[in-house]
């Protein structure tokens, strides 16, 4: 991995700038260059603890996380767990697969119980778009949003940014390119929002059908064939390709869609070597990324999962009052 | 019945093409007289109207009460006490109750409360189809002999055009309007907002403007092959007015309205996810409020009507794709047209009036809607200087989902007269 250590020197941060992400992260949209640049920092710093023996900092000592998972998920829940875990604080998840209102509580009283318990943060996972902010404004506790409906992922958007740092050091003039069901994605909109801000040029892909209205307005670039994509790219976000579009006729069928969008060696040869490719997870091999492309040179995608946890510890830790400054004495004696 | 003098106050009645200064009597529940000077009587209230604004009652052609099914949002009781409150004297309810209003019975349940329920007249609408499943007639002969004055199979909008048609040639015969939500379900899928940046920005799911567009069109040329009046609720996007506009210029009896919210607000409103800024057809882009503001003051909208939409509270406390559709109206609409509309010179105080009291009753074939003798006895009073800011806590309607908290406004009804009582006498 082309690790970027740059902005760590004898352990303090070269620019002393402190820049607090506020009470809750929602999305990528709400923070500025200068916050997001903090969390890759910082995340940076917390990478080297999962490589320990005993990966395990006392940094959240004594504080309590609840994972309120609304939507199924396996990636990013264990993802936050290990975080929450390596970190040391106290942790429940909680799984309610299904709707936004599983059994009949709203979320409103979910949130009202939790807070009733004395917990110190939330991170949560749900179907509907802005259930984070919601939940958020209703009770005093950090939220994290750790995916809401088709709106933002932003822990996603800042480990596909610190990924894509990693391996080409910085953002000018880097265009990556966000291929697939962008009208559902809010992985895709954490990222337009979070590379626009760190300087990149942001393309999306796919058929128009799962593209959505005005995305243009938002300042990104639009392809309908993948392959001027891949020209033009120098970092593809393969996304998935829900299975159900094809059912809800977005598209005519998944084999289509591989023919026609789908990332292949063979589509890969038309852009750089040095092309990275992401994708958030789990993968549809053969529908949106063929296996040779996904397990190949270009492919990064497990680095995302290795970043995802330092990602993730950086912003609890941020979020509970945690400085860069002191994120390396946080880190204790290896 | 005691009379009712009104003294000294700004009258007015596009009907009679008056505004003036002058007195009006109100005798048995009728209008008696306007003269610039009305003599003293022994047995008459006297209201003192000087510097307040006299007008025929207003009439709300787009109000839900939702009783029955829905008495935890709204009950007729609470609702005409709301539209009093608001200046508001009679109201058309719609039919989406639980179980929908699409038989005599039901209509004569709405109007037996609202004969116990002291406040504005209620007229009610039932359904175009049964049970507003879009498939089969409602009995509307039926309905219209209960008392009736309209048909519409609102929020379930009738997708299927030949059932549609059928409604608009049926209910010609019995002189009542067909009231049209017009959206295409198939195009409106699952949105929950407009489309646009800000719905894409939000990762909410769109309704675009051609959901309402086409139905708009279908639904003027089918009024237009039956010859029959079509009444085009909630008016929102550009396109939309312009086709009225074109229809209302060849001929077609079309009447249409636009509500405060869709002449004041733009989706920007959604923003935060705020759920007291959904409803349907949703606030739109700034384009098309402009457009719906030439149609109001062009007269292609003809009638100001809220969709007065009541919810429970909790039911708002959700997240924005569970949260239901609708805002409460009744008790700002005047305020905001006398703010928004004519202080900013959009339309003149007897236009409002027009819209807001002569139109609409002319519309649905409303006793009212002027001040000519003999006519009944429902009388506004507006105070047209009054400063206030909304505050939903002093609602009198049960529910409080109004995107207009806070909103600082002039002008209010300060007494509201049905049938020469006094049913409000202001805060």
């Amino acid at each position: 991995m082309g690790g970027r250590t740059g902005v760590f020197e004898g352990g303090h941060f070269l620019k002393p700038n402190v820049f607090s992400l506020g009470k809750d992260l929602v999305g990528l949209e709400d923070l500025s260059t200068d916050q997001i640049v903090t969390v890759l920092d910082t995340a940076e710093a917390f990478k080297e603890i999962s490589e320990r023996k005993i990966k395990k900092v006392p940094v959240l000592r004594g504080k309590t996380i609840v994972n309120l998972f609304f939507e199924p998920s396996t990636r990013t829940k264990i993802s936050f767990e290990f975080a929450e875990k390596r970190l040391s604080a106290d942790t429940v998840s909680v799984s309610s697969v299904g709707s936004s209102v599983s059994k009949g509580e709203t979320l409103v009283d979910t949130a009202r119980n939790l807070e009733a318990m004395k917990i110190d943060m939330v991170v949560i996972r749900h179907g509907s778009s802005g259930a984070a902010k919601f939940l958020g404004e209703k009770i005093p506790s950090n939220v994290i949003n750790a995916g809401d409906g088709s709106h933002e992922h932003p822990t996603q958007g800042l480990l596909d940014a610190l990924t894509i740092r990693d391996h080409l050091g910085s953002f000018d003039g880097l265009k990556v390119c966000i291929i697939g069901d962008v009208l559902h994605s809010r992985v895709a909109r954490s990222n337009i929002h979070g590379l626009l801000k760190l300087g990149a040029s942001v393309g999306v892909c796919g058929p128009y059908t799962l593209l959505p209205a005005d995305v243009e307005k938002m300042g990104v670039r639009v392809f309908s064939r993948i392959e001027e994509a891949i020209e033009w790219s120098s970092v593809l976000n393969v996304l998935r390709l829900q299975l159900e579009r094809m059912h809800s006729g977005y598209i005519p069928s998944l084999r289509e869609y591989n023919q026609k969008w789908g990332v292949s060696k063979q589509r890969l040869k038309l852009g750089s070597d040095e092309l990275l490719v992401l994708h958030p997870g789990p993968m549809n091999r053969g529908v949106e990324i063929d296996s040779d492309v996904a397990d190949g040179q270009n492919s990064v995608i497990l680095e995302q999962v290795t970043n995802g946890v330092a990602v993730r510890m950086a912003v609890l830790y941020l979020l509970s009052g945690g400085t860069p400054e002191t994120a390396e004495s946080a880190k204790g004696v290896n | 019945m005691r009379s009712v003098l009104v003294r000294g106050g700004r009258i007015v009645d596009p009907r009679q093409s008056l505004d003036k200064k002058g007195d009006l009597l109100i005798v048995d529940g009728k209008i008696e007289a306007i003269s610039d000077e009305i003599g003293r009587m022994e047995e008459a209230i006297e209201l003192d109207a000087r510097d307040q604004i006299v007008a025929p009652g207003l009439i709300d052609v787009h109000v839900h009460f939702r009783e029955p099914g829905g008495e935890h949002k709204e009950t007729i009781e609470t609702g005409v006490r709301a539209a009093v409150a608001g200046g508001i004297t009679a109201v058309c309810t719609m039919p989406n109750t639980d179980p929908v209003t699409d038989d005599p019975a039901g209509i004569r349940f709405v109007l037996a409360q609202a004969e116990k329920a002291a406040g504005a007249r209620v007229y009610p609408l039932g359904a175009i189809s049964k049970d507003q499943e879009g498939k089969s007639l409602a009995a509307i002969g039926e309905m219209v002999e209960a008392g009736a004055v309209g048909i519409t199979d609102d929020g379930n909008p009738v997708m299927n055009g030949g059932l549609m048609r059928m409604a608009m040639e049926y209910a010609k015969a019995f002189g009542i309007p067909v009231a049209d939500h017009p959206e295409d379900l198939d195009l409106s899928r699952a949105g929950t907002m407009n489309e646009s940046l800000n719905s894409t920005r939000m990762g909410l799911p769109g309704k675009p403007n051609i959901s309402e567009d086409i139905q708009i069109i279908r639904d003027l040329l089918l009024s237009e092959l039956t010859d029959s009046r079509v009444h085009i609720q909630h008016v929102s996007t550009a396109y939309g007015v312009e086709m009225i506009r074109q229809a209302k210029s060849r001929g077609v009896q079309v009447t249409a309205e636009a509500t405060p919210h869709h002449l004041i607000l733009t989706d920007s409103e959604v923003d935060g996810y705020n759920t007291n800024a959904k409803m349907n057809p949703p606030l739109r882009s700034s384009e098309d409020r402009d457009a719906v503001v030439q149609g109001f003051s062009d007269g292609t909208l003809c009638v100001y009507a809220t969709d007065h939409a009541p919810h429970h509270y909790d039911e708002k406390e959700q997240t924005f794709a569970d949260a239901p559709n609708g805002i409460v109206g009744l008790e700002t609409s005047l305020g905001i047209g006398l703010t928004y509309l004519v202080a900013q010179g959009i339309v003149d105080l007897s236009t409002l009036v027009d819209r807001m009291s002569c139109t609409p009753a002319r519309a649905f074939n409303l006793p009212g809607g002027t001040l000519k003798r003999g006519s009944i006895g429902d009388v506004t009073i507006i105070d047209p200087n009054v400063i206030w800011s909304v505050d939903s806590n002093e609602f009198m309607s049960k529910s409080r989902n109004t995107p207009f908290e806070g909103l600082k406004l002039k002008g209010r009804a300060s007494k509201t007269i049905v049938g020469g009582k006094i049913v409000w006498n202001g805060f």
